[in-house]
């Protein structure tokens, strides 16, 4: 027998809609909003600099220049930052296991309901 | 199609409208990722280097390819509204399916408000070579994401209409630019020093940091499925425009990597807002710079306008399943357009524009994108085994399985740890969400889904069930 879902209610919709976006936006936004997420490129800006001493050539001084930087200075922060991609292999190991296990888990799950969508829709197995 | 209700008082069936073309399907898949041409890419620069930077642009091509692929023949075949979402409801299940939804709708919203972002930005920019610094860049971000909905909500073929149009523009901006530096037309010569001077300033693992931002390239021709009930012909137009479409942006993206390297300092190149236009700004030519501006404004509204189109799609899926209220999964009863969805995601996107730094807005677009082709490798393979070739019809067959399959799965791992060098808290943060989201949907929502309505193609009964 073909099964038959609750009716919801227009508060229950509400309701999930709500628990939806509280996720969207608790998980993923207030992380940003506080500063908690980030790339780690730092600058690391030299004394006295000069745009020889940041490396750049005549031409790259004119495409600097072109694009509204005539003074050293205030290029040193964006030449000099890095990002620094030293990583903790814990960090790592337990990041492989979020994602492997992500999926590991709808799978199982998605087959356990996708078993009851076909039996309803081809019959019981034979 | 499924029938959907149009309002709540009145069972009127009604179906989205079967009007579109191949060129629409280029048009929707180039139109939504020419931006990554504009904007993003560059970060991938920032991450590795201008070689780096280049590597990234053609292992990306690799992993895109694979995706056109495989996306072509599931599409060709699973011809429903949704795209990748109706393609995991009928090959894995409806768990899989509301988590593909979902990847779909983070990954286009959040690529929408990266647009928005940046037409605020570059406006910002213009402003400030007029004198005019400090532009207020909120009501342009209001207004770009408001306008779009509006249009959206009007109907797709005007939409997509729209969007064939300005894409071309931007397009062919991008070759403008690239044959006239080619003749001469900049001011201060093409210089790659850095490339000998400073190949690789962060090592090799710069070359796999890169591969973050390099899917930024392409990211969203997957897009091209998601109009599958409004395509004439699903089985022709599908794979000939996504095909077509992942060319394009080859050349595309080759073109861009070529002109902005040479132009523009590898160290500002890869934080960069609008990297085109700062190499339209650094020829000098007034010409290049309002074309560029003008493909830039293009490139952005086109993609915003195809991510709404997209994610509503998306969301519309779901509620018409019941994966989400069903109130969503109305058709408006004049202009056929999936409305609600529509709406609904309006203020999302507006959330993370107004709020969100760029590269951050990017990343979390990037990394639902992600997890969406690492759902293509096992879907793909599932799908072979649960429906072998000579068991039902498709449009069309990718060669070479499993190879396609293996290459992205490969590629998919390498741009996790891309992902994680740099970006990682976003990636745990991504990864709790879809995680309690699964949790809340087998236990909580799964209980108001229609088992059998779950499987609506005409296919027999799945191999091993």
């Amino acid at each position: 027998m073909a099964y038959k879902p609750p009716k919801q209610g227009l508060a229950g919709q509400i309701f999930d809609v709500l628990t939806l976006l509280v996720l969207t936006i608790g998980a993923l936004y207030i992380p940003l909003y506080l500063g908690l997420a980030g790339a780690a490129k730092v600058p690391n800006p030299i004394a006295n600099p000069t745009w020889e001493a940041l490396g750049q050539n005549a031409t790259e001084q004119q495409q600097w220049a072109a694009l509204g930087i005539t003074d050293p200075a205030a290029a040193n922060d964006i030449i000099t930052a890095r990002f620094d991609y030293s990583f903790s292999w814990v960090a790592l190991i337990v990041m492989a296991v979020l994602v492997i296990g992500y999926f590991v888990m709808v799978v199982r799950l998605s087959d356990k309901e996708y078993r009851e969508v076909i039996e309803e829709r081809f019959g019981k197995k034979r | 199609m499924a029938n959907v209700t149009s309002t709540a008082a009145e069972p009127e069936r009604l179906q989205l409208l079967r009007v579109l073309g191949p060129a629409h399907i280029w048009a929707l898949g180039v139109g939504i990722v020419l931006v990554g041409e504009y904007m993003g890419w560059n970060f991938s620069v920032g991450k590795g280097g201008m070689i780096a930077g280049l590597v990234a642009c053609w292992v990306a091509g690799l992993l895109y390819t694979c995706v056109a692929m495989i996306d072509s023949e599931v599409t060709s075949t699973v011809a429903a509204a949704g795209g990748q979402y109706a393609q995991a409801k009928h090959i894995v299940g409806p768990l899989m399916a509301f988590n593909v939804g979902l990847f779909l709708v983070m990954a286009y919203t959040m690529l929408e408000a990266a647009n928005a972002i940046t037409v605020g930005f570059l406006l910002d920019t213009v402003a400030g070579m007029q004198g005019h610094s400090g532009l207020n860049q909120q009501p342009f971000i209001i207004l770009a994401i408001m306008f779009l909905a509006w249009l959206n909500y009007r109907g797709v073929l005007a939409t997509l209409t729209f969007n064939l149009v300005i894409t071309a523009i931007a397009f062919l901006a991008i070759i403008t630019l690239f044959i006239s530096v080619q003749f001469g037309a900049s001011n201060v010569p093409l210089d790659f020093s850095a490339v000998t001077t400073d190949p690789l300033p962060y090592g090799w693992v710069g070359i796999v940091a890169a591969l973050h931002f390099g899917l930024w390239y392409y990211l969203g021709i997957e897009g091209t499925c998601q109009a599958a009930e409004e395509v004439r012909s699903p089985a022709r137009s599908l794979p000939y425009g996504t095909m077509a479409g992942i060319m394009t942006l080859l050349i595309a993206a080759t073109m861009t990597w070529y002109v902005c390297s040479g132009l523009v300092p590898w160290e500002y190149l890869g934080q960069a807002g609008t990297p085109l236009f700062d190499a339209a700004r650094v020829t000098g030519s007034t010409g290049l710079m309002i074309l560029l501006f003008v493909g830039t404004t293009f490139a952005t509204l086109a993609s915003a306008n195809g991510c709404i189109n997209d994610a509503s799609r998306a969301w519309f899926s779901m509620g018409r399943d019941r994966y989400l209220p069903s109130w969503f999964g109305a058709v408006h009863p004049v202009y056929r357009t999936p409305y609600r969805a529509i709406v609904f995601l309006v203020p999302i996107a507006l959330i993370f524009a107004l709020g969100a730094p760029l590269d951050q807005v990017v990343t979390f677009s990037i990394l639902s994108g992600l997890l969406g082709y690492t759902f293509m490798t096992f879907n793909m393979v599932m799908f072979r085994n649960k429906w072998p070739l000579d068991t039902i019809k498709r449009g069309y067959v990718h060669p070479f399985h499993p190879l396609p399959t293996i290459v992205l799965l490969i590629l998919c791992s390498t741009a996790y740890f891309a992902v994680f060098l740099g970006y990682g808290t976003q990636l745990s943060a991504m990864m709790c969400f879809y995680i309690v989201a699964s949790l809340w949907f087998h236990f909580r929502r799964y209980q108001f889904v229609r088992r059998g309505d779950q499987f609506t193609m005409p296919w027999p009964k799945p191999v091993g069930y």
